[in-house]
């Protein structure tokens, strides 16, 4: 029973003139892992994007709740962790200047020992203080995780987990997945079989209908 | 607190990249020289000179103030910045950024404007002084909340003078009528009224700004 | 169907009353007014010059007024009611430029001095102007909406301090501000019993003149949406 909970009812989204889907229903209450999958333009990220709050919806409602409370939309950020393909660091920065940025400007604190931790379990601790500018893509995905999880969020939402990712770092981010879904809720947006594979259950966005899988 | 490291993360990025700082001061020096050159051996008047010298201190603005928003716009970290901190926190951090550019420029500008221009000579110099600081601040928080408007549209460039001007104007003609009054040697008593004025806009552009903002920054 | 009869008489009469009237030292008629020193035949325009000032205000705090309720709202159709009235504003803007200029010229001489009422007109239009701009300028139907209403409110928060600072700004630049009589003042003005009514008869006719093309403008703009937006 986790203590954050999550709720999307009805959700539609028109941009413009497109409907990218219509009353769909989401919700997470327990810990573990979520997926949500469906081809390429069924509107995976932009789902994504409004369960977090980033994007309002164009009907429906979201709601997110700690220990049975709404929570505060000023306050919301600092429980969620985002990691995405289109999601941008400051380059001209160091990883750590990021982070530490990042929880600065979160008003949050963070430990050496957690900051390290992280940065070893991603294999970026030898390269901790070069500029972004240098690192490969497959480096800033990983340094990405390492932004989604220095504050301890309650939920993460990973759209293409694994993009951009050599095996090893695949295997890392899936070890994380499994351990962050122990006391957190995980949702995974992708279209590969891998990533799905983790899920307890599955929300198919062309059909809009929730899959259950295991 | 936040709004003040999003100030520091910003001015860390400057310190390090000098984007901004660089062709500003180079603008500063090329508006100020085309003026100088365009009114070349003519004698102006004090108060033409007064008037010239927002004229500069506007554009300048425009030239330097759009770069808190727009740069996270260009790169992508909007979404960034959105997933870290609320947008009051955001406009705050901004606005405080864009207060400190305003005041280090127009204080370059006015040296510079006093070295170069003769007629340019300031009789009451605490009125003036009074006016600087209440006007720039003023122009600091309606230019920040323009800037976060452009930076969701296109052709951010010319769009930005374009919205900023009649929004600023009332500060601005005020500016340029309390110059001319400094410039006369006018005590504090006639020109309270616009002092006054000053503080009004101030007080009124923050409010609505903070107000305004969240429609602005959310999606 | 008889309030456009109504308005077309109304605006009829007015027109033909405040042209045709003739202007006379002694009014004895009820079909004279008064000589204005000063103003002579062209006090006329009066019945059309103000009322398109008026009207250009009306829209702005109309346009401002849908633009807060689209703010809260978020429904479009309002969008589209503050984006019509911020046309029409923007046409009796020009008008109301165009007739205080051609006033100017008869009254003062030169068709622009930068008076405070024509300052404070010429600065309305750079505020819709810079509107439409905005406008154009954002592809995506919600943010465009938001955009223009957020600065819509700004604008209008700043349209007070013009009434407050242009009489003190002025005074020491033009000539002419500490007597004028400029458009707009019609406190100053010594219209008799009918000249007002004619006067405030064009008020009425124009304000509801503006709301009827609003009404239409919107509306044929909802029906335009319309059919442009197919869900697919």
């Amino acid at each position: 029973m986790s203590n954050f909970e999550l709720k999307a009812e009805t959700i539609t989204k028109v941009f413009g003139r497109r409907l990218i889907f219509k009353d769909v229903d989401f919700s997470c209450k327990e810990n573990g892992i979520y997926g949500i999958s469906g081809p390429n333009g069924s509107g995976k990220s932009t789902f994504l994007k409004i369960i977090t709050g980033i994007i309002s919806p164009t009907k429906g409602k979201v709601t997110h709740l700690f220990e049975g409370k709404p929570i505060d939309s000023e306050k919301l950020h600092n429980y969620i962790g985002f990691v995405a393909p289109y999601l941008a660091l400051y380059d001209e920065f160091s990883a750590v200047e990021n982070i530490h940025f990042f929880s600065k400007i979160r008003g949050l604190n963070f430990t050496q020992e957690k900051l390290e931790f992280l940065f070893h379990q991603f294999g970026l601790f030898d390269r901790k203080h070069d500029l972004v500018k240098g690192y490969s893509s497959g480096m800033k995905q990983r340094l990405k995780y390492i932004f989604a999880l220095i504050h301890s969020p309650k939920i993460l939402f990973f759209d293409e987990p694994t993009s951009n990712l050599d095996n090893s770092g695949k295997e890392k981010v899936y070890q994380t997945v499994r351990d962050e879904s122990q006391n957190n809720i995980v949702i995974i947006a992708s279209n590969e079989d891998s990533d799905l594979a983790l899920c307890s259950s599955v929300l198919e966005l062309q059909n809009f209908k929730l899959k259950t899988d295991n | 607190m936040s709004a003040y490291a999003l100030f520091k993360k910003d001015l860390a990025s400057e310190m390090r990249t000098r984007y901004a700082i660089n062709s500003l001061a180079m603008f500063i020096v090329v508006t100020i020289s085309v003026i100088l050159f365009s009114i070349g051996n003519e004698k102006i008047s004090d108060f033409l000179s007064g008037g010239l010298f927002w004229v500069v201190i506007f554009f300048s603005a425009m030239s330097g103030l759009s770069r808190a928003f727009v740069s996270e716009e260009e790169r992508g970290t909007t979404l960034t910045l959105q997933l870290i901190a609320s947008p009051t926190t955001i406009f705050s951090g901004k606005l405080f950024f864009n207060l400190i550019l305003v005041f280090a420029m127009n204080i370059i500008i006015a040296l510079l404007y006093s070295a170069l221009f003769d007629a340019f000579i300031i009789k009451n110099l605490s009125l003036f002084i009074y006016a600087f600081i209440l006007g720039n601040i003023g122009i600091a928080i309606a230019s920040t909340l323009i800037a976060s408007i452009i930076a969701k549209a296109s052709s951010k460039g010319t769009l930005y003078p374009v919205l900023s001007f009649p929004i600023l104007l009332p500060l601005m003609l005020t500016l340029i009528d309390l110059t001319k009054q400094a410039m006369d040697g006018a005590p504090f008593q006639t020109s309270s009224v616009e002092l006054a004025i000053l503080g009004c806009y101030d007080v009124v552009m923050i409010a609505a700004s903070f107000m305004l903002f969240d429609f602005i920054w959310k999606d | 169907m008889i309030w456009k009869i109504v308005l077309f008489l109304l605006l009829a009469f007015v027109s033909i009353a405040g042209i045709a009237f003739p202007i006379v030292p002694h009014p004895e008629h009820w079909y004279e007014f008064p000589l204005i020193m000063g103003l002579g035949e062209n006090a006329k325009i009066i019945f059309f010059h103000v009322p398109t000032a008026w009207i250009t205000v009306v829209a702005f705090f109309m346009s401002t007024v849908y633009s807060i309720k689209y703010l809260r709202n978020k429904d479009l159709v309002d969008d589209i009611k503050a984006h019509t009235s911020a046309q029409l504003g923007m046409v009796f803007c020009i008008l109301a430029t165009v007739t205080g200029a051609v006033w100017a010229k008869f009254a003062w001489g030169s068709y622009w001095s930068w008076d405070p009422r024509q300052t404070s007109i010429f600065a309305l239009l750079l505020i819709y102007g810079a509107m439409f701009a905005l406008r154009s300028s954002v592809e995506v139907e919600e943010k465009r909406a938001a955009l223009s209403a957020v600065y819509s409110i700004i604008a209008f928060v700043t349209v007070p301090f013009f009434i407050f600072i242009m009489p003190r700004i002025m005074r020491g630049l033009h000539p002419g501000s500490a007597d004028d009589t400029n458009a707009g003042t019609v406190v100053n003005f010594k219209m008799n019993g009918n000249m007002l009514l004619i006067f405030f008869l064009s008020l009425i006719g124009f304000t509801i003149l503006y709301y009827w093309m609003w009404y239409v403008g919107y509306k044929s703009m909802l029906f335009k949406e319309k059919l442009n937006k197919q869900y697919h």
